[in-house]
């Protein structure tokens, strides 16, 4: 790969992120770009030169000034397209008005089922299921409103929430069933998909899209996190001041504060993400990088201490879904690394520690998936285990070629990017499972 | 010789009509064309072709489609509508009375 693809992916990105200029006008811009860019070669330049000068002729976006602050010289061009503080006031004002309109019906969806007789007391069930479809519907709202995404992709995107919703309350679960407690984990993960195709402005295929999803989900989850820990402070002095007076809020914090804070600040804290994006930018991969050290070791550990007690893991029905999960943190791991990595950087140190963290994650899956497979032989299917072993098939499917691609890269024979690829196809496969899970499982297992 | 910018700037609808009138175009080719239809004075920065293009498009005087470059990557072609030419009609006859007014009192200048 030449350096002149990865300055225009940069530039592609910087612009993108201009909340003025919807995708389809950076599609527009870029063919413009590498035209520009195709003539000045042509002449002569070399691919950076070309580059910066077709940059710089491209002008200010949008009428916007030009911010002359020096940066690193790599990001040069930036400030050739950099908006002066300040000039972009009116539009981002706007935008918060709309985040604030979005996080209110967020807020006041999660408020109406109790109008229609369904209070959380005691359809318990009923809340679980729809607990994404509150405010995921709301948060694709936000990227098609911000991303401008035309009416067929929006049609497709309402049908898919509409059937997300049929076969979250048509089915008859039995309360408290396995079926129905694994509708209301898959259902969320399903509807992400459709989520990420609003995010990435309907074009899926487009190149950097769907890691930036990636990013986004691993930003969005930070920022959600720490608003969470926040709402417990707020949440934790609301109920002492009050009671401290002998009046009980409970009732507010319980049927207000906490599900309308919890639906709002998905909103909000996708907003932040997007708004933020440069201050925090490095946060999901630091948090990985710190990580992966240690889950390796863990892992490691774990492995040597079966090896020497001869232990075999003993799969109680909870045990299941935890080692899907260690397995899908070991694949996030990988995945952050990835999206925050220069893909044509040279293998070093940190990409060995992958790879260890990738080979002993494969072993443990191996182990974990044998007692699977025998607890299934001795007490037969049950949808628990057949969801537990169908996610545990991916993600060794998913471990298994980003063993390979790793190996390859490390022994200098593939480059970077085909393990990034091969981990952006999984993204689909995910979805595709979790939907499986909530639209075949029900019925197979008889609503149990 | 450098254009000054309120020219440029009226002069840039008309311009971009007459041009799409010859066959459909593509942003690119539609600033080199400017540029070597007045011989490289008129250098239209790409920063102000495509607000202009895109305010054609709202106001339905171009539509637009997307297509294919020979390079096979997508890129987006504008023709001019229907309104667009009526509007060109009506742009061609605005400025060519403002060039005969400029013209007779120059004329006059001259012969005076």
């Amino acid at each position: 790969m030449n350096t002149l693809e990865e300055q225009i992916a940069h530039w592609r990105e910087y612009v993108r992120r201009h909340r003025t200029i919807g995708s389809r006008d950076v599609a527009e811009l870029e063919d413009h770009l590498r035209d520009q860019v195709g003539e000045l070669t042509g002449a002569g330049l070399a691919g950076d030169e070309a580059f910066l000068i077709a940059v710089k002729r491209m002008g200010s976006l949008d009428s916007l000034s030009l911010e002359f602050a020096r940066e690193h010289s790599d990001r040069l061009w930036k400030q050739l397209v950099m908006p002066a503080e300040g000039e972009h006031a009116g539009a981002s004002r706007f935008e918060l008005f709309v985040v604030v309109i979005l996080a209110l019906v967020a807020a006041i969806a999660i408020k109406t089922p109790p109008l229609f007789g369904h209070d959380f007391d005691n359809h318990e069930g009923f809340y679980g299921r729809n607990l994404g479809l509150f405010v995921l519907p709301v948060l694709t709202v936000y990227f098609a409103w911000k991303r401008q995404l035309g009416m067929i992709t929006g049609g497709w995107l309402l049908l898919g929430f509409v059937a997300a919703g049929l076969f979250a309350n048509a089915y008859p679960f039995a309360p408290h069933g396995d079926t129905e407690v694994l509708a209301l984990l898959h259902l969320p993960i399903a509807c992400w998909l459709l989520v990420g195709v609003a995010y990435v402005g309907g074009g899926w295929f487009a190149s950097n899209g769907r890691m930036n999803f990636v990013r986004f989900t691993g930003e969005l989850f930070i920022y959600y996190v720490l608003i969470a820990l926040g709402g417990i402070v707020l949440t934790a002095i609301t109920v002492m001041m009050f009671e401290s007076v002998h009046v009980s809020p409970e009732w507010f914090v319980r049927g207000w504060m906490v599900p309308c804070g919890a639906m709002a600040a998905v909103i909000v804290g996708a907003w932040l993400v997007e708004a933020k994006k440069s201050v925090i930018e490095n946060m999901a991969p630091v948090l990985t990088r710190l990580f992966t050290p240690l889950f390796t070791l863990v892992l490691l550990a774990f492995l040597a201490t079966m090896l020497f007690t001869g232990h075999a893991i003993d799969m109680d029905r909870n045990l299941l879904i935890g080692f899907d999960l260690l397995l899908a943190l070991v694949v996030g791991l990988v995945l952050y690394a990835a999206s925050a990595r220069d893909e044509h950087a040279p293998p070093g140190l940190f990409d060995a520690l992958q790879f260890i963290l990738v080979v002993s994650a494969l072993l443990v899956d191996l182990l974990a998936l044998a007692a699977i497979v025998s607890r299934i032989s001795e007490f037969g299917f049950t949808p628990n285990r057949v969801a537990a072993l169908g996610e545990n098939l991916i993600l060794l499917a998913n471990l298994v070629g980003t063993a390979w691609c790793y190996g390859r890269f490390l022994r200098h024979r593939g480059s970077f990017a085909e393990l990034e690829r091969w981990q952006i196809a999984f993204l689909p496969i995910y979805s595709g499972w979790a939907a499986l899970v909530v639209a075949v499982f029900p019925p197979l297992f008889k609503f149990a | 010789m450098e254009l000054g910018k309120d020219l440029v700037a009226a002069s840039a609808t008309p311009l971009v009509l007459a041009i799409l009138l010859e066959g459909d175009s593509y942003g690119y080719a539609i600033i080199k064309r400017v540029a070597t239809l007045s011989g490289g004075h008129l250098q239209w920065t790409d920063g102000m072709l495509y607000p202009v293009l895109h305010r054609l498009e709202r106001q339905k005087l171009v539509s637009t489609k997307w297509g294919t470059s020979d390079s096979g990557r997508r890129r987006k072609y504008y023709r001019i509508t229907k309104s667009g030419r009526l509007q060109l009609d009506a742009q061609r006859e605005q400025w060519r009375l403002v060039d005969e007014t400029l013209r007779g009192l120059w004329f006059k200048a001259v012969k005076a």
